[in-house]
């Protein structure tokens, strides 16, 4: 797919084709294997270096499994992840390693996800010893440095995360994912847990630090108007798989897939004046351990018809651009 | 608010605080306002805020110790709740105000079936038979759009998607038909289609059963297409109070004016979102005189604002706000501050 998708000039920093993660279902006293939980099934995605890519849908749709699939913090089941021309699931252990310091994460949860027993000197400047870049003073004035960077003073070294609000940890989270110089960030749901009037100081921070330092977005989240603001890409999950992919003026402007449509119709908009017609979806996301027959989306679609009770459609072009695509029988 | 519509629940100059290990937290602090029966109030704000627990306060559930209602009053069609015996309050609960709360997850009691946590309802407050309370709980639960009540009341919560428990809670606080419905976060747990499902049938129950809902939220979106009336809360206190159009149309308080541009919104292109500097203040360390001034663009600079605290103060018809220079434009006063230096 990536190559009918973009001109095949230009260069790729990160290249995902046929990801798949299942998890086994384990039943019985001899824990045999009696199914998968097919928690990604086939998705495939590219993104150039400087870009971010949204990845949205709803809980359980899979875009948090890809998020941790590509950083092999879960084994995947199948599929490649070509990282600068490299094969990043073929890679030894050593190797992993070193492409780690390339790769790095942003979490949701800026409660969780930092260690209550370490100051934010250890937090940010951890993986500057584990990766033996610095250490002393020189590991100190590096750290002094990224905390600048995130809008935070040195006086907050010696502090421990539970001094600090939810935006300022989110902070500390970005400052340690930035402390190897990473090429490709990705990013799950890193302003969802964050008071309104605080999401949007993340946002613009995440968005300085991008240009000032070339950084690649992965940005997994499931608020349209937030990936709408950072994207220039975004792909749309139903159930491990991409529903729909463009660029994001064109999936705002003109969405195709009907689950896109309601998706986006669903939003409720801060303004009582703007009130637009909304499609509600009936039932709810089934179960990827027993997904639907045929396309997964065609239980709750508007438009399903037997076609669709059997048969799933690769992501094709749809409308008059063919980077524009969708899995859908019935829209053009 | 209309007069055609007569007030359910009244609060006045509530004030409720926490005494902790680490000090004294004013959780809510002079709080007043009016839910008309039939309408939907908004109370909207950002975490310790304080809305919750004014919806704590109303149901008498705050937690003693360490938390306390130290001052105001709170009057329930006239009858005030904060003098009423705990015995009145538990046939009040449930039978007049019911409340669903945000986590549908924890908020269940696993080890029962949702039709036994209905039945439970039922037969406390309407003296029905295992049967008669049954068949409420079946019928009630189709009417939140449960599919094939019959069987999913003999289901355990574990058995349910996030949507379908959130669908349970508010059929055991409808089983008996209470006037005040508080939902605090009923949504926020939920996937944005099937928020849309939830609130679509909330508002499908109230048109039938003119009942008043107390919504706590944090979403602005949710608030505009809900709520009749708004308050929204800073810090303890209320910051602004308006109707839905009002609020919108014409924000009156920084705060929400800078809440509502800084909320990225669908099919706006923006390079960078406006923002609210600085952070949302603990509780326990509240700044002195205007709540908001270390995050305002006037009340930074402002003498007033840094010691004395801004009454609410009505500006047009049911809209009222708690700042001393509202209604003006900001960079005209930030330009007038500028010039006074």
């Amino acid at each position: 797919m990536p190559s009918n998708i973009m001109s095949e000039t230009k260069k790729h920093l990160v290249e995902v084709k046929d990801l798949k993660t299942h998890f086994p279902i384990k039943a019985g006293v001899l824990s045999r294997t009696v199914g998968h939980v097919k928690a990604v099934d086939g998705v495939s995605f590219t993104i150039e270096a400087g870009k971010t890519l949204g990845l949205v849908g709803e809980s359980g749709c899979g875009k948090t499994t890809v998020g941790r699939t590509l950083i092999r913090l879960i084994p995947p089941t199948a599929g490649a992840f070509t990282f600068e021309g490299e094969d990043i699931f073929v890679a030894s252990t050593g190797r992993m390693k070193a492409i780690r310091r390339d790769i790095q994460m942003m979490f949701q949860d800026p409660y969780g996800s930092l260690n209550p027993r370490m100051t934010v000197e250890t937090i940010v400047g951890e993986a500057l010893g584990v990766h033996r870049i610095s250490t002393g003073n020189k590991r100190r004035d590096r750290v002094v440095d990224l905390l600048k960077k995130v809008g935070l003073s040195p006086e907050h070294l010696n502090r421990y995360p539970h001094e600090f609000s939810g935006g300022q940890r989110q902070r500390i989270g970005i400052a340690r994912a930035l402390a190897l110089d990473p090429k490709f960030i990705i990013c799950d749901e890193p302003v969802s847990a964050l008071d309104v009037s605080i999401q949007s100081q993340i946002i613009n921070l995440m968005q300085d630090l991008q240009s000032q330092l070339n950084l690649t977005y992965l940005f997994i989240a499931h608020d349209l108007a937030v990936v709408e603001h950072i994207s220039d890409w975004v792909a749309v999950m139903y159930l491990g798989r991409i529903v729909e992919y463009a660029s994001r003026e064109e999936l705002y402007a003109n969405p195709k897939h009907p689950y896109t449509r309601a998706l986006l119709s669903a939003i409720p908009e801060p303004d009582p004046t703007r009130r637009k017609p909304r499609i509600l979806l009936a039932g709810e996301v089934p179960s990827p351990s027993n997904p639907p027959s045929g396309c997964p989306f065609h239980p709750r679609c508007p438009l399903a018809e037997e076609q669709c009770r059997h048969q799933i459609q690769a992501l094709l072009p749809k409308g008059d651009s063919d980077q524009h695509v969708a899995a859908c029988w019935k829209v053009k | 608010m209309t007069d055609t519509h007569h007030t359910l629940l009244s609060i006045r100059n509530l004030s409720t605080h926490f005494y902790t290990e680490q000090g004294l937290v004013k959780a809510v602090q002079d709080v007043s306002f009016d839910i008309p029966a039939g309408r939907t109030l908004a109370v909207v704000g950002e975490s310790g805020c304080g809305k919750s627990v004014t919806a704590l306060s109303v149901m008498r559930l705050i937690p003693w110790p360490p938390g306390k209602i130290v001052a105001g009053q709170i009057l329930f069609e006239g009858e005030p709740l904060l003098d009423a015996s705990e015995n009145r309050m538990r046939e009040i609960r449930g039978n007049d105000i019911a409340m669903i709360f945000q986590e549908p997850m924890t908020s269940l009691n696993p080890v029962f079936t949702v039709g036994n946590q209905i039945v439970e309802a039922v037969k406390l407050h309407q003296k029905k038979s295992g049967d008669e309370a049954r068949a409420i709980a079946v019928e009630v639960m189709r009417k939140v759009g449960i599919a094939d009540p019959q069987r999913r009341v003999d289901e355990y919560p574990h058995q349910m998607s996030g949507g379908m428990r959130q669908r349970v809670m508010i059929a055991m606080a409808l089983c008996c038909d209470p006037k005040l419905l508080i939902a605090d976060e009923p949504t926020t747990a939920l996937d944005v289609t099937i928020q849309a499902q939830i609130l679509e049938l909330l508002r499908d129950l109230q048109k039938k059963r003119n009942m008043s809902i107390m919504l706590i939220t944090h979403d602005l979106g949710v608030v505009a297409e809900n709520a009749d009336d708004v308050v929204v809360m800073y810090a303890s206190r209320i910051a602004e109070t308006a109707t839905a159009q009002q609020l919108f149309e014409k924000p009156l308080h920084p705060y929400t004016k800078g809440l509502l541009k800084s909320l990225p919104r669908l099919g706006e292109k923006k390079e960078r979102l406006d923002v609210i500097g600085g952070n949302v203040p603990s509780p326990l360390n509240f700044p002195a005189g205007c709540k908001f001034h270390p995050r305002c663009p006037i009340g930074c600079n402002d003498k007033r604002c840094q010691t004395d605290e801004p009454p609410l103060k009505e500006m047009v018809a049911g809209h009222c706000v708690a700042c001393w220079y509202a209604g003006q434009d900001i960079e005209k006063s930030k330009d007038a501050l500028k010039h006074n230096e």
